[in-house]
């Protein structure tokens, strides 16, 4: 026995060893990560408050949802987040074009101008509600100016989702900047003198020759924004708490809102309307994943 | 290179150029310009309407009113206490799943690399009401490592991914190498994988230990009072309180700042690797 344990290692080693390696972590992903997604699930047919008796209510949540004006506000929230946020692409790849030279200093520069990317979404909430404050924050001293009259976008419910998303915006775009600078880096310079000698300059440059080799900066670009804009929930509850009156709640907000604060610990419905928010967000993972699948099976 | 390099342009337009930079980061960080001076402004100017003239005196007694009248200090501490332990955790175990992907060919190998992808994307709500639930069943809830485990394992899922891609980059000759003089499979893993891994162990480390000291939404699910709360959640219990008292807000906001602004100007080099990995083929 004691000869043939070490023998029967060695002939598997390398088929076990994997195994070994992935234990660990692949049991606490489980635990934590992908058993949580199923309880969920499953918790999204119940009547639960957190503490006493779960009651089987079937899809009485799901039918709910479909009826409930916040949540239909929610969901179009979300929507509006996700189209606008999606600028950071663009205007990412813009102060990153803006940035790419060689002058003295312009590292600092872009360490600088990434900056916003690295501090907390708690203190860029604050930073822009502060900016937003009505009476003397600079934003509204700035409307007062030029119209006579200021906006306190935060306490306005037409504004409202509009001033948040900018404030998302703002370390959104620091993060595309960055991807897309060191993109940019690594753009063949034998095929953009070529094009140039051809003639292709400024925007047609950039279009045709660019571009296209900058599409692995881009797909990440546009990967981590799509989730950062579903993800959004730090800046609503910082800045206005899904306020005024709900207008700036987002599925994220209101489902946490719903489960867990003083309005009560409706688990059950907080739980299904993580479910909608997940199937909204498995539409854009497929597609990542589908990619990355492809990617990899090619080599 | 892309755009044209300034220098080719003329005098004109370098000179523009030039005097552009300064003017774009100054609007860009303007917010942020706004709240670093706020935070040393004395309670006395807000008084008396002085928003954004120069401020009477630097008023640094804010940041000492702010660590003398709540538990700003505690908050901090809590705040390493519980990203430090993640950041080690998970750096450790995906360095093991990294390698187990990387290096074996197995049926299951690609369907459990993009499970730990597609995890590290799910909304955090999904898990929310079982996560806690879990938590407080295991006597966890309010507790620095009740937060430090659940950052672990997901941290553990963009980890993966992260080492998984270092370590099929390396040379795998040097494994095939040592797999002929009959090296044992942890030896590879501890004396020939590890020490190449050290840049790769860099760039997480600060990324980790951004992303987990920023972390609000589980700070706040998991954790209630200034005793474990990290700074996230103990800067917006404070701005409750604070209503309106913007020289207090801004100095705590910087405070709260200031650890991971810190981490990435001494590790730049790293914490934009990790950042931009997969940006370039």
């Amino acid at each position: 026995m004691s000869a043939k344990a070490p023998s029967y290692w060695k002939a598997n080693q390398r088929r076990l060893a994997p195994w070994l390696f992935l234990a660990p972590g692949l049991l606490m992903f489980a635990v934590y990560v992908i058993i949580p997604i199923f309880q969920s699930m499953w918790i999204s047919f119940y009547d639960w408050d957190g503490l006493g008796e779960a009651t089987w209510i079937g899809t009485a949540n799901y039918a709910e949802m479909s009826s409930d004006p916040n949540m239909v506000k929610s969901f179009w929230n979300n929507v509006i987040w996700l189209v606008l946020y999606l600028l950071a692409v663009p205007a990412g790849l813009l102060i990153a074009i803006f940035l790419n030279q060689t002058v003295g200093g312009i590292r600092l520069y872009k360490s600088l101008f990434f900056f916003p990317f690295v501090i907390s979404q708690v203190v860029v909430g604050l930073i822009f509600s502060w900016f937003y404050a009505p009476n003397f924050g600079l934003l509204y001293k700035v409307i007062e100016f030029f119209t006579g009259k200021g906006v306190a976008v935060l306490a306005d419910p037409d504004l409202v989702t509009y001033g948040i998303i900018a404030a998302g915006l703002w370390p959104q775009i620091a993060y595309v900047m960055i991807l897309y600078l060191t993109g940019l880096n690594n753009v063949a310079p034998d095929q953009v003198e070529a094009a140039r000698l051809d003639g292709a300059k400024g925007w047609k440059m950039l279009y045709y020759v660019i571009l296209p080799q900058l599409r692995p900066a881009t797909f990440i670009a546009v990967v981590v924004t799509v989730i950062g804009a579903l993800r959004s929930f730090d800046l609503v509850s910082i800045m206005t708490n899904g306020g005024p009156f709900g207008s700036s709640r987002v599925l994220s907000y209101y489902m946490y809102e719903q489960a867990l604060s003083e309005y009560g610990y409706r688990m059950g419905y907080g739980a299904a309307i993580a479910v909608v928010l997940f199937a909204i967000m498995m539409i854009f993972i497929s597609g990542f994943i589908w990619k990355m699948w492809r990617d990899e099976t090619e080599r | 290179m892309f755009p044209r390099p300034i220098q080719q342009s003329s005098p004109a337009a370098q000179w523009l150029y030039k005097l552009a930079l300064p003017l774009a980061l100054i609007l860009w960080l303007f917010p942020l310009i706004g709240v670093a001076i706020t935070s040393v402004r004395p309670a006395s100017d807000l008084a008396q309407g002085n928003y954004f003239g120069i401020p009477s005196y630097l008023a640094f007694e804010n940041y000492s009113n702010v660590f003398r009248n709540t538990p700003m200090g505690q908050y901090i501490l809590n705040s390493f206490i519980v990203t430090i332990p993640t950041v080690i955790g998970a750096v450790s175990l995906s360095l093991m799943t990294g390698f187990a992907l990387a290096v074996y060919k197995f049926k299951a190998n690609l369907l459990l690399f993009f499970l730990f992808v597609a995890g590290n994307f799910v909304p955090f709500q999904i898990l929310m009401v079982p996560v806690r639930d879990m938590t407080l069943n295991l006597g966890m809830y309010n507790t620095w490592y009740g937060l430090a485990l659940f950052h672990i394992a997901f941290q553990t899922g963009f980890c993966t991914l992260f080492m998984r891609n270092f370590i099929k980059a390396l040379p795998f000759e040097l494994i095939e190498a040592a797999r002929v003089e009959g090296v044992a499979e942890w030896r590879i893993f501890w004396f020939i994988v590890l020490p190449l891994m050290r840049p790769a162990i860099a760039a997480l480390s600060v990324l980790i230990f951004t992303f987990i000291w920023n972390d609000f939404f589980w700070a706040t699910v998991l954790t209630t009072s200034p005793e474990t709360q990290p700074i996230t959640a103990g800067l917006s219990s404070l701005n409750g309180q604070w209503v309106a008292a913007w020289h207090l807000v801004s100095a705590g906001s910087i405070l709260a700042a200031l650890p991971p602004v810190l981490m990435f100007f001494l590790m730049q080099k790293h914490f934009i690797a990790g950042l931009t990995l997969g940006a370039v083929k």
